[in-house]
């Protein structure tokens, strides 16, 4: 017996207070969070009644939370699809063998390192909506390049305009995609490409049947980190066009619902993206576990 | 060596957290002789008001020390949710600044605002207040604020040279929205791309509200408000008609401008006219424009006559911990004196029909003018007329409209907001 305590005693202890904050402010205030979010907290007079799922489906009904999940939606596949296919080429090229390997990947990598409020700010004016003799940022550009037809409005676009906001997300994150991708390439051992090509596999076959089937398990943890960061944007679209209907996105309209004191339907929307999340990640960490245990 | 290290490590973070305990002092609620005042204004010209009236306070109560629970940033809405944290956990500020009428709906229905009616009687404010602001800030009987500073929201900022070389005349308003548009169109004609400057969703809000005044009248407009005027009124859809109208002539940014970033299209000759409340003046005082000279301004077309207002004003929180003081507080923001120093620093008008205009620069004047005489109603942009819920709503909706121009989607959307917030 007391040998046994010697053995999970210290360990423990030793993760007892990770474990006690981890469960009062994670899983705590999850909780706490649904259980308001099932009830009629809707304003500053305490909750009175437990009101079930009431609260979501008000929100599903409403023409504007549809709209905010619909930008989503574009934002996360012109983010997921640029980080990925941009990082995946500059990777690719990287590894192809260049002079001065070093210096691009820092300079891809870089933009990382600036906090998406910072180059919201700068995006802000870049991308700015204003056409012709007032026009400035790229459009200014545009115009002073001769490419007037490229003017546009960006995010101020009904429909698309998500994606525009999803160019300064690409560029922050596709150089990180590329660091991922790249230590993928460096760490197919040689050997395998040679033995490919020794039994006369051609370039594309090379690659289709021996460097992809080796870099899935990157792309899916690249897929995963800028999945999950594309689902809770909320400081890059505040940055560029503060709060406005036509960049809503789930956790800017979660802000406006907690501004004006609706602590229910704000909770209601932290719980969905949270399941939102949470449909990323689980099969992830499911498929990693299953991974591990296979590796022994 | 390293126990040394950690232990001064640990004294200097220990002095930096006593530092900044004691840099502001604290609420005490056994010393009556305090007043813990919460506000958001901690910079600009806000903040030299503040002081101004901290001034006149002193003077006044020179035994009363005020302490300055101002929270910084985000106009507000941090200082908000500062608010909501502290009311929530029973520690309220003894007054707090929240946008005086509707917007105050919230904490009287959590009950947190004590009622002040007997306040307004004793220091004859009903008497030096408009009737009609009263009226407006009246809720069931019960007034729960004190306005320390007035602003409209109905102005025309309109830039001279622009207009006179299309041939309109700057100095003469037009009647109503029509002779605007009419205006609107020979700026255009001559060359003026985009004759009206606008800004972001609450701009968009805000002139979407002058032009329902117009197309409603002040009688119509208050009774959205009340329920006495349906949204789905003739008038309402003909509001919006002229909205959309009025948009063809603005610039295609405006979404993502701030109010500045739009009064700046005026001032840069780009854009005739701009709709903004009355802070407008500072940035074209900054120009070193003078007023009928190079900028002029009118009523909002249609609206001449209505005065549309929003204040900022002083609460008193129920459980406050100094009440006596608080009291003095709101008796010295509601002084002629108070009222004097404080919107002459921050450029706003006091609420007071007292004041003597010939003291305040040339727009001000007008504004005092108009405000003694004018029909006052609330500003919907700026949390008089609506509760937060409400105005969020109609907001939402006027931005979607500005994207997507569809007059029967705004239409069902305020009728929608309307039946919300009053069912």
């Amino acid at each position: 017996m007391k040998k046994g305590y010697k053995n999970w005693g210290p360990p423990l202890l030793l993760i007892a207070p990770t474990i006690v904050v981890l469960g009062i402010f994670v899983y705590g205030l999850i909780g706490a969070n649904i259980s308001v979010s099932l009830s009629n907290r809707n304003s500053l007079v305490p909750a009175t009644e437990f009101v079930g799922l009431d609260n979501y489906f008000a929100l599903f009904a409403e023409e504007r939370f549809i709209h905010s999940l619909q930008n989503l939606g574009v934002f996360t596949v012109f983010f997921i699809g640029g980080t990925m296919i941009f990082g995946f080429l500059w990777a690719w090229m990287l590894d192809k063998g260049v002079t001065a390997e070093g210096v691009f990947r820092s300079v891809f990598l870089f933009p990382m390192a600036i906090s998406f409020v910072a180059s919201g700010v700068v995006w802000r004016w870049l991308l700015n909506s204003a056409e012709g003799d007032r026009a400035s940022g790229l459009n200014r550009v545009f115009e002073n390049l001769g490419l007037d037809f490229l003017q546009n409005s960006w995010w101020n676009e009904p429909g698309w305009g998500m994606a525009a906001i999803a160019l300064p997300a690409i560029w922050q994150l596709a150089g990180y995609v590329m660091a991922l991708f790249l230590s993928g390439f460096r760490g197919i051992p040689e050997e395998l490409r040679e033995a490919a090509r020794m039994d006369g596999a051609t370039e594309w076959k090379l690659y289709r049947y021996v460097i992809f089937p080796q870099l899935s398990p990157v792309a899916l943890s690249a897929l995963i980190i800028v999945g999950h960061m594309s689902l809770k944007v909320f400081d890059l679209i505040m940055a560029i066009t503060k709060s406005i209907y036509q960049t809503e996105v789930p956790a800017t309209y979660l802000w406006v619902a907690l501004t004006s004191n609706d602590y229910a339907k704000s909770a209601t929307i932290a719980t969905i993206l949270l399941l939102f999340v949470a449909v990323v990640i689980v099969p992830y960490l499911i498929y990693t576990a299953r991974a591990e245990k296979r590796q022994g | 060596m390293r126990k040394p290290l950690s232990m001064i490590a640990g004294a200097v973070a220990l002095g930096l957290v006593l530092a900044g305990c004691s840099s502001t002092p604290s609420s005490d609620p056994d010393n009556a002789d305090q007043v813990e005042v919460f506000t958001w204004w901690a910079s600009g010209s806000e903040k030299v008001g503040l002081d101004a009236l901290v001034g006149v306070f002193n003077e006044q109560n020179p035994d009363i020390e005020f302490i300055n629970a101002s929270v910084a940033g985000g106009a507000g809405s941090n200082a908000k949710a500062a608010l909501a944290s502290r009311l929530e956990s029973n520690d309220p500020p003894d007054t707090f600044q929240a946008h005086a009428g509707a917007e105050l709906t919230d904490y009287i229905n959590a009950g947190q605002l004590q009622d002040l009616s007997s306040f307004y009687q004793e220091n004859g404010l009903t008497d030096v207040f408009p009737e009609s602001l009263i009226e407006r800030i009246t809720v069931d009987g019960a007034i729960y604020s004190v306005p320390s500073n007035i602003h409209r929201a109905n102005v025309v900022w309109a830039n001279t040279q622009v207009l006179e070389d299309a041939g309109i005349d700057p100095m003469a308003a037009p009647a109503d929205i029509d002779a605007w548009l009419v205006d609107l169109k020979k700026l255009k004609d001559a060359g003026v791309e985009t004759p009206l400057a606008l800004g972001t969703e609450w701009t968009q809000m805000q002139l979407f509200e002058n032009v329902l005044i117009a197309d409603l009248g002040a009688e119509g407009y208050s009774g959205l408000w009340t329920g006495d005027t349906s949204w789905d009124d003739a008038g309402v859809e003909t509001a919006i008609g002229h909205y959309g109208e009025l948009l063809e002539y603005t610039n295609s940014d405006f979404a993502g401008l701030d109010w500045d970033a739009a009064t700046q299209i005026v001032l840069d000759g780009n854009a005739a006219y701009n709709v903004m409340g009355d802070w407008a003046e500072s940035a074209f005082q900054q120009a070193g424009w003078t007023y009928d000279n190079e900028y002029t301004t009118w009523a909002t077309p249609g609206t001449d006559g209505v005065f549309d207002f929003l204040a900022d004003s002083f609460t008193l929180s129920v459980g406050a911990p100094h009440e006596a003081a608080a009291i003095d507080w709101l008796t010295t923001i509601s002084s002629a004196e108070g009222q004097k120093a404080f919107n002459l620093a921050k450029g706003s008008i006091p609420a007071r029909t007292d004041t003597v205009a010939a003291d305040y620069p040339a727009y001000q004047q007008t504004a005092i003018t108009s405000f003694g005489e004018d029909t006052v109603v609330s500003s919907l942009a700026h949390g008089a007329a609506a509760s937060i819920a409400w105005s969020g709503d109609i907001s939402s909706a006027i931005g979607k409209f500005g994207a997507d121009r569809d007059a029967a989607s705004l239409l069902s959307g305020l009728v929608a907001a309307a039946d919300k917030a009053q069912g």
